[in-house]
């Protein structure tokens, strides 16, 4: 199919055109690969703040506070909104658009709802592909609110600039705060809905986990490159009313900031290396996914492998090795 | 390996009335059809639907009325809609829809209108066997 009618109107900032592109590559990742093709030099202009937390942690409610005030700035603001897909039956119910609701206007905020898909990680599939269409689009900056994630799901910290974890108070205690997971790949985070008790505590108790971080990390020597965003940085912490917009203001100072400590250290250059990197690999193991499954359903060979394995003479990791043999990769 | 297509459907509440139950119950319907759904939740305006349907692209439109307001909204949504060179969406309304007032909306494009008691397998096979895309 040819997409260049509708490529050149998403360079004009034609909304149903950024529309339909995102389909497109939502559907068919042949489609995604032409497309990212031909738009990939106009992006990469775009600001990328990742939010995500546990369900209910208010971050659709908290996103739509942020629009707002990104759009008095006179700001263009894209929002990528990612909900799970059904196990069962591969349905999906998007409802992040219900808190988003203050009329915004065409021109200057557009909001996408994603189904994950089935993907791990926070995020769907083509996530990484819309970022950059809404790039081209126009947006000067982008918001991917994830999931609601539990602790795992950190997928967003290879994706975004700056990631925002919302916590509320009263859910988990202090060593909820020293687990691994999205704790760690926190750039700055939030206590959402402040007005109920126990925000202070809840501040307390990160503020607590950052000091533990932060003395360890003068004791190490080693510094690995691929977390350089993480462990050149102190998390910052604070806490908001998203419904009254009530510490905003200190808020977008911390995001300002963090935007800031990514330029003056040079460490977005680390980021941005990173986050080709990764993109590459998922887009290689999709690929290759693909070239073996192809094989396995056609290669009779291959069949007879998979006899011998059942019966014991030989086992997945030496069956592994003969497709790599075959692929011509080794 | 192209990924199954997804109907996606976009159901939403136009109008001052706050009565959502239905449209919860349709949304989950759909949703357990394996199609990928919207919900916008209440008080939509026209210019809220169609900014809507031209950002996310849906297959089809679910709109859930029980204010007797459909004569007024459904075809402005309509006429907004095809402003925007948006005609390969399904449009359908239901909820509370008298049989009078049929004629003149589908003269509008609007289809469905189902009303209360509705088999839900109905509506899901509505869906699937209308869209334009």
């Amino acid at each position: 199919m040819d997409y260049s009618n509708l490529i050149s109107q998403l360079l004009k900032g034609n909304p149903r055109a950024a529309a339909r592109l995102i389909t497109f590559v939502e559907n068919d990742i042949e489609a995604a690969e032409d497309i990212i093709n031909s738009i990939y030099e106009h992006t990469g202009n775009a600001y990328i703040l990742g939010i995500t937390g546990a369900p209910g942690t208010g971050k659709s409610t908290f996103i739509s506070t942020l629009i707002k005030i990104y759009v008095d700035q006179g700001k263009k603001v894209g929002i990528i909104c990612v909900d799970p897909t059904s196990p069962l039956t591969g349905g999906a119910l998007l409802g992040d658009r219900i808190r988003m609701k203050q009329h915004f206007s065409l021109d200057n905020v557009f909001i996408r709802s994603m189904a994950n898909r089935g993907q791990l990680g926070g995020l769907a599939r083509a996530t990484e592909d819309v970022i950059k269409i809404l790039d081209a689009y126009g947006c000067d900056i982008i918001i991917v609110e994830t999931v609601g994630v539990g602790q795992s799901e950190v997928d967003i910290f290879k994706s975004a600039q700056t990631v925002v974890v919302l916590l509320v108070p009263g859910l988990g205690d202090d060593i909820q705060a020293i687990k691994s997971g999205i704790m760690e790949i926190t750039d700055i985070f939030v206590v959402n809905k402040m007005d109920l008790q126990g925000a202070d505590k809840k501040i307390a108790e990160i503020k607590q986990m950052l000091e533990f971080r932060k003395n360890y990390k003068y004791d190490s020597k080693d510094f690995s490159e691929k977390y350089a965003k993480i462990e050149l940085w102190t998390p910052e912490i604070t806490k908001v009313n998203s419904k009254t917009g009530e510490n905003f203001v200190e808020l977008l100072e911390l995001i300002e900031k963090h935007k800031l400590f990514l330029e003056e250290s040079g460490v977005i250059s680390n980021y941005l290396k990173n986050r080709i990197t990764n993109e590459t690999i998922q887009i290689l193991k999709h690929k290759l996914t693909e070239k073996v499954e192809e094989l396995l359903s056609s290669d009779k060979e291959i069949g007879k492998y998979i006899d011998q394995a059942i019966k014991r003479s030989i086992d997945p990791y030496s069956m592994a090795n003969l497709i790599i043999k075959m692929l011509g990769l080794e | 390996m192209n990924e199954e297509r997804k109907i996606k459907v976009l159901v939403c509440k136009p109008g001052l009335d706050g009565h959502d139950r239905g449209a919860k119950v349709l949304a989950r319907a759909l949703r357990d059809a394996g199609m990928e759904v919207i919900y916008t939740g209440i008080h939509q305006t026209p210019d809220d639907v169609v900014n809507t349907v031209i950002q996310e692209d849906p297959d089809a439109v679910m709109l859930s009325m029980l204010s007797g307001s459909h004569n007024a909204l459904c075809p402005l949504i309509m006429e907004k809609l095809k402003e925007h060179g948006i005609d390969d969406v399904l449009v359908a309304v239901g909820g509370i829809i008298p049989d009078e007032d049929k004629p003149f909306l589908e003269k509008h494009g609007l289809k469905g209108f189902q009303g209360p008691g509705t088999d839900l397998k109905t509506i899901v096979e509505f869906v699937k066997n209308n869209l334009k895309r």
